[in-house]
């Protein structure tokens, strides 16, 4: 190439340069919409529901097995999340159409707890209860709330951080639901 | 009166950066290690791996209350002797690679470990143009005046 060759050339680098960066940056803004979220909740997908033995609110030790046999809603809740209030009403018409639903009580104590069960009824089957968070832990939970999807062989088929409403259920979370077997009375 | 201005700027700095150490301090729980050796792994690791629920805080800055387990966990795990290894793989299966302040060269995050590198060799083909290419240029003009005669 000689020089004036080369220096027309040079021209559009920058150009060049701007365009490859804006592909870049704009890809991965679209792809961070999801991704991150992704990510997080992908880890424990297909994997058995993590085995513990915990006493319940009912004062009765409950352990991972009990999640078999049917597909279940595990939601994490406390007395202390304003979103767990905010899901409770969706949550109950789940309950009336038949959805079992499992409470794993988060950081909470079980004085609160029932309190707060008292005052926005207790719509679930029973309430693990997770003082210390360890639980928490190995399902990767890292806020309240959070709803899995736990198949007939106690397999984490889906995962949801936040709240669950209409929205969210007929988006995606029924269609798994319904997927591995689920229930719902029409 | 410039070496005033500037001492006292340095005493400001000074000052400002003991405040900013404190801060960094007060953030997180004082566990007991069994050896120093302990203590560094788990400031590294804390360094290292995000908090799952913030989008850009490692575990040691965070005062989430789950990183504050995160931190407990980590520090059972070294005291029973896990490795940093398995630590990070016990980790990675909760919370996946987002844990993770080092991705794993794979998928879309090989980019990440690919467009530096793609970008250093241009900076330094264009460095080495600059440098030995413009020595040249008066032998490339004396050719070109050459062909004109």
């Amino acid at each position: 190439m000689t020089p004036e060759a080369s220096k027309k050339f040079l021209v559009f680098a920058p150009l060049a340069v701007f365009i490859l960066l804006s592909v870049f940056f704009f890809g991965a803004l679209k792809l961070r919409e999801t991704r991150a979220v992704d990510e997080l909740t992908s880890a424990l997908i297909n994997r058995p529901f993590p085995e513990f033995r915990l006493q319940g609110l009912d004062q009765v030790l409950h352990d991972q097995t009990e999640l078999q046999g049917q597909v279940t809603l595990v939601n994490v809740w406390a007395s202390w999340c304003p979103s767990c209030r905010y899901e409770h009403p969706f949550l109950s018409e789940l309950v009336e159409a038949g959805v079992p639903l499992v409470g794993l009580n988060y950081k909470d104590t079980p004085d609160e707890a029932l309190a707060w069960l008292d005052f926005f009824g207790d719509i679930y089957d029973y309430h693990i209860q997770d003082r210390d968070g360890r639980l928490g832990l190995d399902l990767g939970v890292y806020g309240a709330p959070e709803t899995f999807i736990v198949d007939s062989q106690g397999v984490i088929r889906y995962k949801r951080v936040g709240v669950v409403d209409e929205r969210v259920w007929e988006g995606e979370m029924k269609d798994v639901y319904l997927q591995y077997g689920g229930h719902i009375d029409e | 009166m410039n070496r005033v201005l500037c001492r006292s700027f340095l005493l400001g700095f000074a000052a400002s950066a003991l405040l900013v150490s404190g801060l960094v301090f007060a953030i997180g729980e004082i566990y007991d290690f069994s050896s120093p050796e302990l203590q560094e792994r788990y400031a590294e690791l804390t360094q290292e791996l995000r908090c799952p629920k913030c989008q850009n805080q490692n575990l040691a800055d965070s005062d989430s209350e789950i990183s504050s387990d995160l931190r407990r966990e980590i520090y059972l795990m070294l005291e029973e002797g896990q490795t940093d290894q398995q630590i990070k793989d016990f980790l990675v299966a909760r919370y996946g690679t987002f844990v993770l302040y080092n991705p794993p060269a794979s998928g879309v995050t090989l980019w990440v470990w690919l467009v530096p590198v793609f970008f250093a060799l241009i900076g330094i083909l264009l460095v080495w143009r600059v440098l030995f290419q413009a020595s040249k240029r008066p032998m490339d003009l004396q050719e070109g005046e050459e062909d004109l005669l």
